[in-house]
């Protein structure tokens, strides 16, 4: 038989670009570990609100403009006269919180299996790096908007700078081009939050993947799968990226857009976290907003840098907070990596630093009282001690023995049956109103209070146990 | 893993299923991206009828103004004016307006409501270049066969003082009639017909 | 284990109590639905406030549109003699005169209601009082010291501000009407309401349609969530 014209056109393309190659080696005949967990989802999850800040942000600068006199009226106009303005504007604002929160899960779940660990320290340092260029795009995207909020934030930001010894002043001059924050400021920004950082955000995207798919993906286990091979070649323990975890991604990418359009569509402003409520006032250089606060996603590094009371050494301590993350892989000196069979010092650790990033993100927040100030020294001590400690901790600390190949855990959906078993009772059918009979049976269920305390103290001897 | 005892159809239902379902929502997702660039209500105020007021034009004058960020001819003719025009169908490409656009009270040989008013878009049906008016009789630089009206500077289209294109040039149609009427007898609004207003 | 959690609850008491500060907000009847109270609030607003403030962000068209009246009748009603329905609502005064008179310029109020919140001008337009030491002889409750003389006055009539002491011996300001308006106080309130719900559907024309559009767009989306669970679930028959 002839092959058809469409057939020959694939051929002539394919003998000329290695497509097949690219997606068997990325996707089809990447092997992925079997068991990832609720927390992979968020790498995927970051690379969709990528797409989503881009493809909005294009359609943004078609009606945006950089111009202190302009800039503020124009968002106003996306908003109201543009059609479906309103629409791309709220995905791009709600994309950028969304951003930061999907971040923070990814490079916890870094925390939790260490995946950090040799041999993928350069993914992380690429991860890093994204995460460094992701704030400053979201630093310079939030004063395009020209509120209160965006201008006062960004003269205290680029104040910072000028912290720095010598040649602070002078620094902070030249990044603003002006005496103060202005139309110079504002057009500089707008040029690399659309192009210079978007551009460094996909090149750096790109390669933190082609690192991770040079050694393989790390597991909640922690083991390397490609230690144990099949007569194939392949991973005992992998399974394709492709149908497997690209099904499953989807699954994640349905609920991620399901709290996305909530979002959008009924709490654009998230109590004045998202969007701020000091943001709808047109930027006023002549006066300051009685409270300002970052955006939620800097909080916490705001908070360390109020708690320091010297300005240089909060510079350094805001700056240090960052850069200590970078040095994750050298810091900890455990000889396993995932949680799970790490002892319980690093579990509570984790935690301890968990909750200071929290109360630190709720510190920044809030007005500076002095009592506030005391709470958050004491958790950017913590803070740091999580980090700065590290190689104590981690080498003293005794480990569980990890498994040679992966652990299965059951999912929640397969227990589901038996924990339904254990919270019941099953009762003969009752004509009394209010109990539903299942159907073909003559028995009720209706809840076992004897089984529920069970269930309960069980969890909580399970959480308690875990933190050893 | 266990390839055997897969149920393939089922599979490859939903793997359709999927697909559908999200090439319909991108779909919908497209629509407000591509309706955001049709222009916003900014420019459908500033793309509102316009009124004009024509009770001091003297016979002869044409005046322009701005509808839809396009000039808009309004010129008052001559009787030895209108008497020429009757006279040049022979040399035109559409004499009748059969393939050009004016609203339905415009369509007639004169093309306009009231004879004398002569209302138009100023742009020539070629490449979109605004002709000028020449309404003399032919000058040296157009020759004796010119007999007053636009002329394209862009690329040498002829327009009668009707707005009707010669033969032989790149225009395809005559110039564009725009939507208008008169709310009195010496006050027109450009962007509304007789039609839309008696709705 | 336990002193962290003490540690904890500590915290969150400290903060509980340092955020309940402050004069408490009467609470607005927000209801954009309402086309009835979006016309009346509009025709207040030019009437009481376009003086000095302007809503630039919206045109009469638009609101037209939105609470569901005609175009004419909304420029024969509400807008103000000689309005186009394409205009916005700009404030005939001068930039400079406004200066002079308040030492301020007016703010334009398109986004008021998303800065200062419904419940807040609310009970700053009904929280004026006399106050003799005040340079403009009023002043208000919620916002002292405010440039903007009472604009609702000869409706609401005089209110006098009187100090009292609770049964914990605190002191708090009541106000007292002492001297009438043209409106009853159930009158009064329900005219401010209507004022702040159209400054609230103003601040965010596109609210009631933007939760129109959620709810099929979340069902869509559940749909897709449902049939992409069931090809997972297919696929992951294969993992053992």
């Amino acid at each position: 038989m002839k092959p058809s014209r469409i057939t020959e056109c694939n051929e002539w393309f394919l003998a000329r670009f290695p497509l097949t190659k690219l997606w068997n080696e990325h996707m089809a005949h990447y092997y992925a570990p079997k068991n990832f967990n609720f927390w992979y989802f968020f790498g995927s999850l970051a690379l969709l609100v990528l797409v989503n800040q881009i493809l909005t942000g294009i359609f943004l600068t078609m009606n945006y403009k950089p111009d202190a006199k302009l800039a503020f009226d124009s968002v106003e106009y996306i908003m109201r006269d543009v059609n479906w303005g309103w629409l791309i504007r709220y995905m791009h604002s709600t994309g950028s919180s969304a951003f930061f929160i999907v971040v923070y899960l990814h490079m916890f779940r870094g925390l939790l299996y260490g995946s950090f660990k040799h041999p993928r320290e350069l993914i992380w340092i690429f991860g890093m790096l994204l995460f460094v260029a992701l704030m400053a795009e979201a630093f310079m995207g939030y004063l395009l908007p020209w509120g209160q909020m965006s201008y006062w934030g960004a003269q205290v930001i680029i104040s910072l700078f000028s912290a720095i010894p010598v040649i602070g002043d002078d620094l902070s001059l030249w990044l603003r081009g002006d005496y103060v924050v202005s139309d110079a400021t504002l057009n500089r920004f707008f040029a690399f939050h659309v192009i210079a950082v978007p551009l460094a955000l996909v090149m750096l995207v790109f390669l933190h993947i082609v690192a991770l798919h040079e050694v393989g993906s790390n597991n909640p286990d922690g083991i390397e799968i490609k230690d144990s091979l099949d007569p194939w070649g392949h991973p005992v323990d992998g399974i394709p990226f492709h149908p497997y975890y690209t099904v499953k991604d989807l699954v994640g990418v349905g609920v991620f857009m399901l709290f996305f359009a909530t979002v959008i569509f009924y709490m654009p402003e998230m109590g004045g976290y998202f969007l701020e409520h000091a943001n709808f006032i047109p930027a006023d250089p002549m006066k300051t907003p009685e409270h300002i606060a970052p955006v939620w996603y800097f909080t916490p590094f705001y908070a360390i840098l109020r708690a320091i009371p010297d300005k240089f050494a909060g510079v350094i301590g805001m700056g240090g907070a960052i850069v200590v993350l970078f040095l994750l892989p050298w810091l900890d000196r455990s000889p396993v990596k995932s949680i799970r069979y790490r002892g319980g010092i690093y579990k509570k650790a984790l935690m301890l630093f968990v909750i200071s990033f929290l109360v630190l993100g709720y510190l920044g927040t809030q007005p500076a009282t002095p009592t506030a100030t005391i709470f958050a020294r004491i958790f950017t001590a913590i803070y740091f001690g999580f980090f700065l400690l590290m190689p104590l901790y981690t080498r003293w600390e005794k480990t569980k023995p990890v498994p040679k190949s992966l652990t299965t855990v059951h999912s929640l959906e397969e227990q589901l049956p038996a924990l339904i078993e254990e919270i019941t009772i099953l009762k003969p059918a009752s004509t009394e109103i209010g109990h539903t009979a299942f159907k073909g049976s003559s028995f009720t269920r209706s809840p076992n209070p004897e089984g529920i305390k069970n269930l309960i103290s069980r969890l909580v001897k399970n959480a308690i146990g875990s933190l050893d | 893993m266990n390839i055997k005892g897969v149920d393939q159809s089922k599979r490859q239902f939903l793997t359709t299923a999927l697909t559908v379902v999200g090439a319909v929502g991108t779909g919908y997702l497209a629509v407000p991206f591509l309706a955001q660039m049709q222009p916003s209500a900014k420019a459908m105020a500033a793309g509102a009828p316009v009124e004009v007021d024509i009770s001091k034009m003297e016979s002869g004058q044409l005046i322009r103004v701005a509808w839809r960020g396009k000039p808009v001819w309004i010129l008052n003719r001559t009787p030895q004016v209108l008497e020429t025009l009757a006279t040049l169908d022979p040399e035109l490409r559409d004499p009748f307006s059969e393939e050009s656009l004016q609203p339905e009270s415009s369509k007639n040989p004169i093309r306009s409501i009231k004879p004398e008013v002569f209302v138009a878009v100023g742009l020539c049906t070629h490449l979109g270049c605004s002709p000028t008016f020449r309404p003399e009789v032919a000058p040296p630089d157009l020759g004796d066969k010119w007999k007053g009206g636009f002329f394209c500077p862009c690329h040498g289209s002829w327009f009668d003082l009707a707005g009707r294109v010669y033969r032989g040039v790149p225009a395809p149609t005559n110039l564009e009639i725009p939507p208008y009427r008169y709310i009195t007898d010496t006050q027109l609004i450009i962007g509304e017909s007789p039609e839309e207003a008696s709705a | 284990m336990k002193n962290l959690i003490a540690l904890l609850l500590l915290l969150l008491l400290s903060f509980g109590v340092a955020a309940s500060e402050g004069i408490e907000l009467q609470e607005a009847n927000i209801d954009l639905s309402n086309n009835a109270s979006l016309q009346r609030g509009a025709k207040h607003f030019v009437t009481y406030c376009l003086g000095c403030h302007s809503i630039k962000h919206i045109r009469y068209l638009r609101i037209a549109l939105d609470v569901g009246a005609d175009p004419k009748q909304v420029l024969k009603d509400i807008a103000p003699e000689g309005a186009n329905i394409y205009d916005q609502l700009h404030s005939a005064m001068n930039a400079h005169d406004a200066e002079k008179w308040f030492g301020t310029q007016p703010p334009d109020l398109s986004l008021i209601a998303r800065s200062r919140g419904a419940d807040w001008l609310y009970s700053y337009l009904k929280s004026y009082y006399v106050d003799p030491k005040s340079p403009r002889g009023v002043n208000n409750l919620i916002f002292k010291d405010t440039a903007m003389p009472n604009p609702l006055w000869q409706l609401q009539g005089e209110q006098h501000a009187e100090h009292k002491k609770n049964i914990w011996d605190d002191e708090y300001i009541k106000l007292i009407i002492k001297e009438p308006g043209t409106l009853s106080t159930g009158e009064f309130d329900i005219f401010v309401n209507d004022l702040v719900n159209f400054l609230v559907y103003v601040g965010e024309p596109v609210q009631l349609e933007r939760q129109r559009i959620g709810k099929y767009v979340i069902f869509f989306i559940l749909m897709f969530l449902v049939v992409a669970y069931l090809l997972k679930k297919e696929y992951w028959k294969d993992i053992h």
